[in-house]
């Protein structure tokens, strides 16, 4: 818990840094759209329903989204202008933000001038004010207080959806939220989610103020709120803690992780090991999402983490046919991420943690259960959970077709659910990584892929091009790394975390002291 | 001096206003009479451009309106309106100042005019920093007036200033109106419904139907020689009005 303290003044400037920017950039930007909207009955409407539209994406889809598009941006960037648009971290996160914060914002400034006593714009014409006078001395003056309730709409909007800013690589309370589920930490998820909600009420009550104020048309009262808010901002840009400046060492190794238990403990395991061997400072970036991170890699934002074989036969080399064996695919994409993406295959750490269909042990052994060729027989009759990326992998329409599989209901739920929610028979099957501490721990049993629809899903150290040029002996100490971590170590370091509640980094520390340098 | 000269405002097929011609001399007060719809207001607003003519010429001291942009017009012609429209985000003060701001005046020239108009319509000094939301209607319309008459314009345009106002309050603007009109000797062009206010005010009458002008002359001569059994009618209606209240308060003798 102390350690939690600790990080929460970081965290919290972060998320209130990162809020207060996009809420500034929404007000930037809705505000000339708004009195342009106003001004032009035709494409007024049409504007805010296309920020309708906008808002109606859910919010984490959007955030994600930012980071292909500007992967994609800052490719071209780069060729025409030389300079590379970040596409993880703050810049994704503050872009969505501010699209998500521009619709209350302009719906109540449009709302706001609509409103303007037509007596009072009749006025303002009739004593010789040009059009700019009339905007500026009346309207918006007049509008003023019904615009400052959309920004205070925006603000609370934008600090509940800053939250959702972890997975795409930019610090905030979200980081609580998003490391306490996989590892169960619930009061890092409580204090997550009441750090936000206390935030959010406080934006709340200092625009409120300066509503009112405005409203009742005080000056003393809209300046007091007007300084609360320029405290606020002040207090997020202190630098609070490392995280933010990345401690101002010389270029530190950044390593990224999804977001699940293993992929915390191996981050941490390559930095300690990393700083270890060659007494380079590293720095983990977590709870990044699993397709942000591969392009991450590739621009050069991240420089190490760990993939696994068959995703990568999945989704990057956007195969669908059966793989070859383990061995051959780790060849096979050694070969084709060096010569096509520039990324390292570093190492195979010796392990493999396969997406796998596990059930109840009782439940499999009542049925007679134990491939999944059987299972399919009885499949009609029981209800799959599955986390959400499962559903939409190849990997899952390969065992379709192959086993002919066909459940009665599909659930998808969040990764650090599922396992309970087997255990305690909400659902019957659920796609399950075989490494997880919480099969063993919770008397479930992995069925076989008895066809091998299944890829191998090897554990692979990767490296982005910039250390691979650059810091070639770092690949050299991380490539020693091969063969080191077999499955049964995996799953206790995973139970360790999961079932034990210690920190990943206890956790791979200890692993590094038991096993000195070579 | 306030010239129309064969003034035509048209509204799709619509004919609100019909070839009008009309002068308002320096100093005088011309009311414009006559229902609704019959074009009173279409007319007053062709004179500042709020409303412009699709044919006919207007002039105000002699220069055609449309030599100069619509808002610096504007600023040289006083207007007041029924719905006053105070910015009801300025104070009584603010509101005054407007025009005199608009036009660059200093700010010494500037307090000293408002002050002297608020003394002029008798408003309280008090009233100086209130915002128009703690004023009582006739309160407002007098600063409406005021505003009207701040940056010292040529000449007055009025839609049915009083039109809102309870009887008391109407009747005591009405003559403090006179009274300040007459002191500053300003050419006035003045929409009302209210026969009884025109024959009031104004030097001459105009009366209007349909977007044609049907008589304009003193309220006399109106009276005496009605150009029109219409005018004869609404000229007549004040004074039918007072009869009938007489002998109703009058009651049966005795």
């Amino acid at each position: 818990m102390n350690e939690l303290l600790r990080a929460l003044p970081t965290y919290t400037a972060a998320h209130l840094q990162l809020s207060l920017a996009a809420l500034a950039i929404a007000l930037a930007a809705s505000l000339p759209l708004g009195i342009w909207a106003s001004r032009r009955p035709r494409a007024g409407p049409g504007l805010l329903a296309l920020a309708g539209a906008l808002q109606t994406i859910p919010s984490l889809a959007l955030l994600a989204f930012m980071v292909p598009v500007l992967a994609a941006l800052g490719g071209w960037s780069a060729r025409a202008l030389g300079v590379a648009v970040p596409a993880i971290g703050v810049v994704p996160a503050l872009l969505a933000l501010s699209l998500y914060g521009t619709l209350p914002i302009l719906q109540n400034v449009v709302a706001g001038l609509a409103g303007v006593d037509p007596a009072a714009r009749e006025a303002a014409r009739a004593m010789g004010m040009t059009a700019r006078q009339q905007l500026w001395q009346v309207e918006l003056p007049l509008a003023l207080p019904v615009m400052i309730a959309g920004l205070r709409t925006a603000a609370v909007w934008v600090v509940g959806t800053a939250t959702l800013a972890t997975p795409v690589g930019a610090p905030s309370l979200g980081h609580f939220i998003f490391s306490g589920l996989q590892t169960r930490d619930y009061a890092a998820v409580s204090l997550g989610c009441l750090g936000a909600a206390a935030l959010a009420l406080a934006l709340d009550r200092v625009i409120r103020g300066l509503e009112r104020a405005a409203a009742r048309r005080r000056r003393g009262p809209a300046v007091a709120a007007l300084g609360a808010l320029l405290v606020l901002a002040g207090a997020a840009a202190l630098p609070w803690g490392a995280a933010r400046s990345g401690a101002g060492a010389a270029s530190p190794v950044v390593i990224g992780a999804k977001t699940f238990t293993e992929q915390y403990v191996l981050a941490e395991l390559l930095a300690g090991w990393l700083a270890r061997e060659t007494g380079a400072p590293a720095r983990v970036l977590g709870s990044l999402g699993s397709t942000v991170l591969f392009d991450a890699l590739r621009a050069g934002e991240i420089d190490l983490y760990v993939d696994y074989t068959g995703t990568l036969w999945a989704t990057v080399l956007e195969q669908t046919g059966p793989p070859p064996g383990r061995e051959a695919l780790i060849a096979e994409l050694r070969r084709v991420l060096a010569e096509e993406h520039g990324v390292t295959l570093v190492a195979a750490l010796g392990f493999e943690n396969a997406y796998a269909l596990a059930m109840r042990r009782a439940q499999a052994q009542a049925l007679g259960v134990a491939t999944i060729g059987a299972l399919a027989r009885h499949a009609p009759e029981l209800v799959l959970g599955a986390d959400y990326e499962f559903l939409a992998r190849p990997e899952w329409r390969a065992l379709e077709a192959a086993y002919g599989l066909a459940f009665r209901a599909q659930r998808s739920m969040d990764p650090s659910l599922l396992y309970q929610a087997a255990a305690s028979g909400q659902v019957d099957v659920i796609s399950a990584f075989s490494t997880d501490g919480r099969i063993a721990a919770l008397d479930l049993v992995v069925l076989r892929d008895e066809r091998g629809v299944i890829p191998p899903y090897d554990a692979v150290v990767l490296a982005g091009p910039r250390l691979a040029r650059e810091r070639p002996e770092r690949l050299e100490a991380l490539a020693r790394l091969s063969g080191a971590i077999d499955a049964d170590s995996m799953r206790r370091m995973n139970a360790a975390v999961d079932e034990e509640g210690r920190t990943p980094r206890a956790v791979a520390h200890a692993w590094l002291d038991a096993h000195p340098a070579p | 001096m306030i010239e129309l000269e064969r003034v035509t405002r048209r509204y799709g097929d619509v004919l609100a206003v019909h070839e009008l011609s009309l002068r308002v001399e320096r100093g005088e007060l011309v009311a414009l009479v006559g229902g609704s719809g019959s074009g009173k207001t279409t007319t007053l607003k062709m004179v500042n451009r709020l409303v412009e003519p699709s044919a006919g010429v207007v002039r105000v001291g002699g220069r055609d309106v449309r030599s100069l942009p619509a808002h610096e017009l504007r600023r040289r012609i006083g207007y007041c309106f029924q719905q006053i429209g105070l910015f009801p985000h300025l104070t009584v003060a603010g509101n005054v100042a407007v025009v005199p701001r608009l036009l660059g005046w200093d700010p010494a020239r500037v307090r000293a005019k408002v002050a002297e108009l608020l003394d002029l319509l008798e408003l309280p000094g008090e009233l100086a920093e209130r915002t128009p939301d703690a004023l009582s209607g006739g309160q407002q319309q007098r600063v409406g007036i005021a505003r009207a008459l701040a940056g010292e314009p040529e000449v007055l345009l009025m839609d049915e200033p009083f039109g809102a106002l309870d009887p008391i309050t109407r009747d005591t603007l009405q003559q403090r109106f006179q009274e300040v009109r007459q002191t500053l000797g300003i050419t006035t062009l003045f929409v009302t419904h209210d026969m009884a206010e025109a024959v009031l005010l104004a030097d001459r009458i105009a009366v209007l139907e349909a977007g044609r002008l049907l008589q304009v002359g003193t309220p006399r001569d109106l009276l005496r020689a009605p150009a029109d059994p219409a005018v004869a009618r609404l000229v007549a209606t004040p004074r039918r009005q007072a009869a009938a209240v007489d002998a109703l308060l009058a009651g049966p003798a005795a």
